[in-house]
C-alpha cells in the first residue's frame, strides 16, 4: 500500500494537532488526532485497498459512508469503513481481508 | 394518553429543525443519526480539535451553519439523540436501528425521514480508478479533514456544487486544474426566469463563478467527458474530454471530483412502502409527499434533501414544516400562519430547483454513448456492455430485472452510484422511456451491517 506513488491526499492546514502512529500492513504511518482512517492512510500512500473484482487499486469514493469502497480490516479480522473510522494511537490495519473466518465473514 | 412516539432519522438541517419544532411543542423525539456529529453532510462539523473558523469553513453560508449547530447544541440533551446509529429497516411502524454492534427496534407513531442525499453520478471510462471521488466526497475531505483529494484536481460534472467545491478548494490553497461542466452555458440564460425565484442565491452563484474565472481557473462548459486516464496501480493521471467545439483535449491531473447534482436517499421511504413519482425535469423518481411532507403512508413524513433536494435552506424549512404536520396530525393546535409562510418559501425554492435542473441538466444522452468496456458498477467492476447484454439478450428492460441478470445495482453501494445511469443505459438499449425502466427497489439492510450484532432489547427507550 505505502509503496504506491506517495501520498494521494494533501493536507491544507490543521497540522498543529497532536500526532500519533498507526500501522498499515505492518508499516508505521504518521497521522494526526482527529484524522479519519481514510485520511491517515491516503496522506501516507496512494490507495486503500484492491478491488476484489480485478480492476486495480481503490482509494475510497464518497467519503460519507455510502459507497462502501473504503473497507479495510483490523489484524483480528474486524471490518472497518475507513471514511467513518477515527484513528487511535497504535491502530493496526490491513488493506487486504485476512483469511475469511467466521464471524468475520460479511 | 401516552406521549406520542416520534422518531426522526437524520441530524442534518431538516432533522435538527424538525426536532427543534417538536421540542417547542413539548414533545421529546428520538433523533437517530449515522454521523459521529450533527450537521448532516452540508454542515458537517469538523472534529473537536480542528481550529478553522466558520467563515473559513462555510464562506457565505457561515451564519446558517453556525445557527444550525447552535440549535442542535441547545436541543441535544432534551431529545433522545443517538449518533453513529444506522436506521436499516422499517416494518409496520417499527424502525430497526443499529449502533455499533447493538441493535434496537423503535416503535413509532410518527417517523420523520430526513435522510439527506448523495451525489448523482454518470459513469465515464476510468471512473473506477483510485483518485476519482464524488464531488461531495471531495468537499468532505476539505471541510471535515482539511485535505485536498490530490495536488491537481479536475472538477467534472454539472450543477452549482461543481463551482462551489472548486472555489472552496482554490480558496483553501489546493491545486485546481480545471472545472469541466457538461451543461452548455446558453441553458443558464434560458433558465434565468426560474432562477430569479431566489435572486440572492443566484447572485451568490454568479459572484462565485466570476471569482473562479478571475483567479485564472480553466472553466469549460458544454463539454463531453471521454475518459479518465491512468493506471490500475497509481490511479488517475489525466482527463480526456471533448470541448464544446468538438476538439479533444487532455488535462493532466491526479484527482477528479465527479458529480451531477444530488439524488435523495429514499431507501427507508421505499421500505415503508411510500409511493414514488417520476420527475421528468431531473429524470429520477422522488417519493410522493404533500406540501407539508406527508408521504402516501400515514405516520411517515418526508423532509429535506432525502425527499427532494432543495439544498440546506430548503431542508431547514421542510424539516420545520414536517414537524408541524406531525403536530397537526396528532391533534395539536398549529396556527395556519406558521405553516403558510414556510409553504410559500418552499414553493419559491421548488421553482428555483426546476430552474437549476434546466440550467444544469442530468446528461442522460451520455449513457447511450458510453463504450461497452466502461464500468457502470464500481462495486463489482461490471461494464456497460454486460448491462446492455442483459437488456438485448435476456430481455431485462426493467431495472430490477436487469439487476438480477447483470448484478448492476447489487453491489455494496446497493445501486446508489450506478442506479440512475443504469436506468438510462437500459432505456437507450431498449429504446423505451427511462420512467418505464423504473427504479431500484430498496432492500433491507439499507447498508451493510456487522454480522455480530447483539440485541439491545425491543421497544423505544
Amino acid at each position: 500500500m505505502l509503496s504506491f506513488g506517495g501520498a494521494r491526499f494533501q493536507r491544507l492546514g490543521e497540522e498543529a494537532r497532536a500526532k500519533l502512529l498507526i500501522t498499515v500492513d505492518g508499516c508505521t504511518a504518521a497521522a494526526h488526532e482527529g484524522d479519519t482512517l481514510l485520511v491517515a492512510i491516503l496522506t501516507n500512500g496512494g490507495s486503500l485497498r484492491q478491488s476484489e473484482f480485478g480492476d486495480g487499486n481503490r482509494a475510497g469514493f464518497c467519503l460519507m459512508g455510502a459507497c462502501q469502497d473504503c473497507w479495510v480490516w483490523t489484524e483480528t479480522g474486524e471490518r472497518l469503513r475507513a471514511c467513518t473510522t477515527v484513528v487511535t494511537e497504535g491502530l493496526r490495519v490491513l488493506t487486504k481481508a485476512p483469511e475469511a473466518r467466521w464471524p468475520a465473514l460479511a | 394518553m401516552a406521549s406520542p412516539r416520534i422518531v426522526i432519522v437524520g441530524a442534518g438541517p431538516a432533522g435538527v429543525r424538525a426536532a427543534e419544532t417538536l421540542l417547542a411543542a413539548g414533545l421529546r423525539p428520538i433523533l437517530v443519526d449515522e454521523g459521529r456529529r450533527d450537521g448532516g453532510q452540508i454542515y458537517r462539523r469538523q472534529p473537536d480539535n480542528f481550529r478553522r473558523s466558520y467563515a473559513a469553513l462555510y464562506g457565505t453560508e457561515a451564519s446558517s451553519a453556525e445557527n444550525l449547530h447552535r440549535a442542535f447544541d441547545a436541543l441535544r440533551n432534551a431529545v433522545d439523540y443517538r449518533p453513529e446509529t444506522l436506521a436499516w429497516a422499517i416494518s409496520d411502524k417499527r424502525l430497526h436501528v443499529v449502533t455499533g454492534a447493538w441493535s434496537d427496534v423503535l416503535d413509532f407513531d410518527a417517523l420523520i425521514i430526513a435522510s439527506g442525499a448523495t451525489d448523482r453520478l454518470m459513469p465515464v471510462r476510468g471512473w473506477n480508478m483510485a483518485g476519482v471521488y464524488s464531488l461531495g466526497g471531495a468537499q468532505i475531505a476539505l471541510k471535515s479533514q482539511a485535505c485536498a483529494i490530490g495536488r491537481r484536481v479536475v472538477f467534472m460534472g454539472t450543477g452549482p456544487l461543481l463551482y462551489l467545491v472548486a472555489a472552496q478548494y482554490k480558496k483553501a490553497g489546493a491545486g485546481v486544474a480545471a472545472v469541466l461542466d457538461t451543461s452548455p452555458f446558453r441553458l443558464r440564460l434560458k433558465a434565468l426566469p426560474r432562477l430569479m425565484a431566489r435572486p440572492e442565491v443566484l447572485a451568490k452563484g454568479l459572484a462565485l463563478t466570476w471569482a473562479l474565472k478571475r483567479s485564472g481557473i480553466d472553466i469549460q462548459t458544454g463539454i463531453e467527458p471521454l475518459e479518465i486516464e491512468g493506471q490500475r496501480e497509481n490511479g488517475v493521471e489525466g482527463i480526456r474530454y471533448r470541448t464544446r467545439r468538438g476538439k479533444t483535449r487532455v488535462i493532466p491531473c491526479d484527482a477528479v471530483a465527479l458529480g451531477y447534482h444530488l439524488r435523495p436517499e429514499t431507501q427507508l421511504a421505499d421500505l415503508a412502502r411510500c409511493e414514488f413519482r417520476f420527475d421528468s425535469g431531473t429524470r429520477q423518481f422522488f417519493p410522493v409527499k404533500d406540501e407539508d411532507g406527508r408521504s402516501s403512508i400515514p405516520g411517515i413524513y418526508l423532509s429535506g434533501d432525502g425527499a427532494i433536494p432543495l439544498g440546506a435552506d430548503g431542508a431547514e424549512l421542510a424539516g420545520r414544516l414536517a414537524a408541524l404536520a406531525v403536530l397537526a396530525d396528532l391533534g395539536h393546535a398549529v396556527p395556519e400562519s406558521a405553516r403558510s409562510g414556510l409553504r410559500r418559501s418552499l414553493r419559491a425554492m421548488e421553482r428555483f430547483r426546476r430552474g437549476l435542473a434546466a440550467a444544469f441538466p442530468w446528461p442522460a444522452h451520455f449513457a447511450a454513448a458510453l463504450g461497452g468496456d466502461t464500468v457502470v458498477c464500481r462495486c463489482e467492476n461490471i461494464t456497460t456492455g454486460e448491462l446492455r447484454a442483459a437488456v438485448t439478450e435476456k430481455g431485462g428492460v426493467e431495472l430490477n430485472r436487469a439487476k438480477a441478470f447483470s448484478r448492476v445495482g447489487m453491489g455494496r453501494c446497493q445501486g446508489r452510484y450506478c442506479g440512475h445511469a443504469a436506468a438510462e443505459i437500459i432505456a437507450a438499449a431498449a429504446k423505451i422511456p427511462v420512467e418505464e425502466v423504473g427504479r431500484l427497489r430498496a432492500q433491507a439492510p439499507v447498508k451493510p451491517l456487522p454480522i455480530a450484532t447483539g440485541d439491545h432489547g425491543v421497544g423505544a427507550a
